[in-house]
């Protein structure tokens, strides 16, 4: 094999979003030697498009609330499929992460006597939202960088991990190639900390950024990982729908949480049939299939979404709470919302399901093995409540951090190996669409997986359209296995395309089977053969996938069991 | 269909040319779509930096017709299309391939700043009024067109004296964060050499971010820096005000 870099840490972060940053901070803060890895260069994770805010009950505002309010609604908007202990330890923590940013040198909107700001969000009880106008994201980004950049961790920038090493069952290392040039990078570890975000890329309107390949979730799957509630892929009901190049880029809920108001083409306000009592409030996977639903009935706009309209609050008010909205639609569709509504369909999101994980110390079921934030799953059950994955974020992240330092320093005489069988194999499949003379263009197989994801896999499901998918998957996987691509290895983006194509041919995978097996509606996953709940049946179980002989194995396993003190919690009125 | 020439750089460090492409106009259009365009249907292996294709994570910084922007931004029928569209990398950094640029010396100089540095018995109270203006600097998406116009980095290439805008709004960020303790000036009058920047302004006109970064920061940090070394006077009086920072 040629030659290669080697790099040697206790513990290796995968992604430099919010939960990465967080996690190679607090390893670091542990004592931990860490190394951050990430696709792109810092600073420009996923995280950094995030608007809404931040949920956490500070109580700055409505001072009714607690971290029990926060959790209850954290339950039910994921109707009860969440892991009960990360749902608490997250409304627990949650605060405390956040005014830690601001210990760190973020800049929150303020309330008028001098505390963090917090507006409403869908399915939140109180205002709950901490925000930076609509750039929360970014400043938790830059914050946590800057935090992260003084705290002694290696930072490889455009770097990607394409394979997992593991000694007998333990990890023991991550191997990649460095974007620039091609070449291949060996980092030997004892600890893995996945934090490598979602899967959106698999969609064709999605409102995800080109890194949202799955590659977390493929590289956990291949090492043996659990997958747990893959059917649960979020679509955020306002993505914007014109011009055609924007179409599904995001139209933060924030617009909602102010005041926006939804309607049809005859004007009416359409979430009085659906959710009467939250409105335009309500829970993202009720708002998703009531616009969906008033389109197919033949009440949409011009455009095919539903109209979204905040410009009753003042031309003043929204430029100030929602200035990127305001440049979004003026530079993109040259709207003035301030004056006029905007037009909205629902696009592809946020996952739901992820890496199984131990909720207090974020370990997976492979020693060595971690994941925080969207790669990780659990936490948001089957729907995810606005502003939950930025806290999301920093309890997990935090928590991940503490946890592969820990096991990194019970592992003290590290005599872990590489296998240089496996390296040697992961090297050979990363070569080979150069080798291959006849083969197809990653491109076109990527837009073909995106159109049946979307025609198969999409908002509204059946059994018979899933097992469509299923084989359609079946096909592009021949397809992908044969792929041949030109030019060098320097920042080549057709080559990385094909690695990560095999990251989103395993995630589609498991989202359809696990869609296919689930035969009930629930949150985000809608099947119009089975439109009810089944609480005896589904309303008790996660969807576990998994790898077996390599091939991809779908079951059950029971929900974890509820103290009876959070149940009262729970089953308790809202406030 | 109406059909848009692009002539898009292709090379290395080692050199390189433009390359003509046709790319069909769909409405609405921006120049990084027709370069996702021409790697799906041309060139596969055509380099570009980009994320969030919303103008909010800095990435895709090109030259458009020799103006530096931000290609995700830049509609294409903001632009003449009887002539060719032109894109290059961004100049002032070297270039790896093709549009994508080392910009890893913005990460060194970066580093170098002092961060944020409260007082161990902070109260955390802070107004709308005291964070606005740091507030306005921290919507920095780091795109470096800024960093990429300053002639004092493009032409004379003093990155080793001059850290440029991007830097010095960093700093100003810092140095006018309500509840910061650390004294940046000598760093900035030394080091980054704030001093260098005879206010052209150039930087504050590229900024995708509509940030003030000559008025609002560079100056007042150069008064700043005057006041304390060129005027002792009033930098006692400041100082017997009890707050170095206003
Ligand atoms: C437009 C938009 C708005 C949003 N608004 C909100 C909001 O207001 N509130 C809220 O709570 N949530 C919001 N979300 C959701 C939230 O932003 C994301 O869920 C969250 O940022 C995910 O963070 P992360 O740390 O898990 O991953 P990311 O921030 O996406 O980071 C992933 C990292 O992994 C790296 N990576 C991936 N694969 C590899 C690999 N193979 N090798 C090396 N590195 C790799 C990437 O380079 C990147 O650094 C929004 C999302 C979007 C898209
Ligand atoms: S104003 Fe100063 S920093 Fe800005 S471009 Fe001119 S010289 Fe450079
Ligand atoms: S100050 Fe403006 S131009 Fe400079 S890097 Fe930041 S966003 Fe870009
Ligand atoms: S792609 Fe993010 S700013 Fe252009």
């Amino acid at each position: 094999m040629e030659k290669y870099e080697t790099h040697t840490h206790d513990v290796i972060v995968i992604g430099a979003g919010g939960a990465g940053l967080r996690a190679a901070i607090e390893a670091s803060a542990q004592g931990a030697s860490v190394g951050l890895v990430c696709k792109s260069l810092l600073g420009k994770a996923h995280t950094v498009m995030a608007e809404g805010g931040v949920a956490a009950a500070l109580a700055n505002v409505d001072a009714q609330d607690d971290w029990k309010v926060h959790f209850h609604d954290t339950m039910h908007g994921g109707k009860m499929l969440n892991n009960w202990r990360m749902a608490q330890l997250h409304a627990q923590e949650a605060p405390e992460r956040v005014r830690e940013l601001e210990h760190w040198g973020a800049l929150f909107d303020r309330t008028k006597d001098g505390k963090i700001m917090q507006r409403a969000f869908g399915g939140h009880t109180w205002k709950r939202l901490a925000h930076v106008g609509d750039r929360t994201g970014l400043e938790m980004i830059r914050t946590l960088q800057d935090r992260g950049i003084h705290s002694g961790m290696d930072v490889y920038m455009e770097c990607t991990i394409t394979h997992l090493l593991k000694d007998g069952e333990r990890i023991s290392g991550a191997f990649g190639y460095w974007r620039e040039s091609g070449r291949f990078v060996l980092f030997k570890t004892k600890a893995v900390i996945l934090a490598t975000g979602g899967i959106g890329k698999s969609y064709k309107v999605t409102s995800n950024s080109w890194e949202y390949t799955g590659d977390g979730h493929a590289l956990a799957y291949d090492a043996g990982a659990e997958l747990i509630d893959m059917e649960f892929v979020q679509f955020h009901p306002t993505g914007m729908v014109w011009p055609p190049s924007v179409k599904g880029l995001l139209v933060t809920e924030a617009v909602r949480g102010e005041g926006g108001l939804l309607t049809n083409r005859n004007g009416e306000r359409f979430m009085e049939k659906y959710d009467p009592q939250r409105m335009e409030l309500s829970t993202r996977d009720v708002v998703a299939r009531s616009i969906y639903i008033e389109v197919q009935e033949g009440r949409g706009t011009p455009h095919g979404g539903a109209y979204l309209d905040i410009s009753h609050r003042g031309a003043e008010y929204v430029k100030k709470k929602l200035p990127s909205m305001y440049h979004q639609f003026m530079e993109f569709a040259e709207i003035d919302i301030t004056k006029e509504p905007m037009e909205v369909f629902p696009t592809t999101h946020y996952m739901m399901g992820g890496v199984r994980v131990d909720a207090d110390t974020a370990g997976s079921t492979v020693p060595g093995l971690f994941a925080a934030g969207e790669v990780a799953g659990g936490m948001h059950g089957a729907n995810r409540l606005g502003g939950n994955s930025l806290s999301d974020l920093l309890v997990f992240g935090r928590r991940a951090g503490l946890g592969a330092a820990q096991y990194a320093n019970e592992l003290r005489d590290n005599t872990l190996k590489i296998d240089d069988v496996d390296l040697e194999k992961a090297s050979q499949e990363m070569l080979k669409p150069f080798e291959n003379a006849e083969g197809e263009n990653p491109y076109t197989v990527h837009q073909a997986l995106q159109e049946a994801m979307s025609s198969y896999v999409g908002v509204f499901r059946t059994k018979e359209k899933l097992e469509d998918g299923l084989e359609e998957l079946q096909v592009l996987k021949d397809r992908a296995s044969q792929l041949r691509i030109e030019g060098s290895r320097m920042y080549n983006p057709g080559w990385h395309l094909c690695k990560d194509l095999k990251s989103m041919l395993i995630v589609s995978e498991a989202i359809a089977k696990s869609a296919h097996q689930r035969e009930e509606s629930r949150g985000a996953h809608s099947r119009v053969d089975f439109p009810n709940y089944d609480n005896e049946k589904w309303g008790t179980v996660n969807s576990v996938i998994s790898k077996d002989n390599g091939t991809m194995k779908i079951g059950t396993s029971p929900l974890p069991q509820m103290p009876e003190e959070l149940r009262k919690i729970v089953e308790g009125g809202h406030k | 269909m109406a059909v848009v020439k692009m002539r898009v750089y292709r090379g290395d460090s080692n050199g390189g040319k433009e390359r003509e492409y046709e790319v069909p106009l769909e409405e609405g259009m921006v120049v990084l779509d027709a370069i996702h365009f021409i790697q799906a249907n041309y060139d596969g292996d055509l380099a570009v930096r980009w994320n969030c294709k919303a103008a909010k994570c800095g990435s895709c910084s090109a030259e458009i017709n020799g103006m530096p922007k931000l290609t995700c931004k830049t509609r294409l029928d903001s632009l003449p299309l009887d002539k060719p569209v032109t894109v290059y990398p961004v100049k002032t950094f070297p270039i790896i391939k093709d549009l994508v640029t080392d910009v890893s010396w913005n990460y060194k100089v970066r580093k170098m700043i002092p961060p944020f540095t409260p007082a161990k018995d902070t109260k955390w109270v802070m107004y709308q009024e005291d964070v606005e203006r740091g507030q306005e600097f921290r919507k920095c998406i780091e795109c470096f067109l800024c960093q990429d116009v300053c002639h004092i980095l493009r032409n004379h290439d003093k990155k080793n004296e001059f850290f440029g805008p991007r830097m010095f709004i960093k700093m100003a960020e810092l140095e006018m964060h309500p509840l910061d303790t650390l004294d940046r000036k000598e760093f900035l009058r030394g080091q980054a050499g704030l001093g260098y920047c005879n206010i052209t302004k150039c930087c504050t006109e590229v900024c995708p971010e509509h940030i003030h970064i000559t008025d609002n920061a560079i100056i007042p940090l150069k008064e700043r820096v005057a006041d304390t070394y060129f005027d002792p006077l009033q930098w006692l009086f400041g100082r017997s005000k009890g707050s170095p920072k206003q």
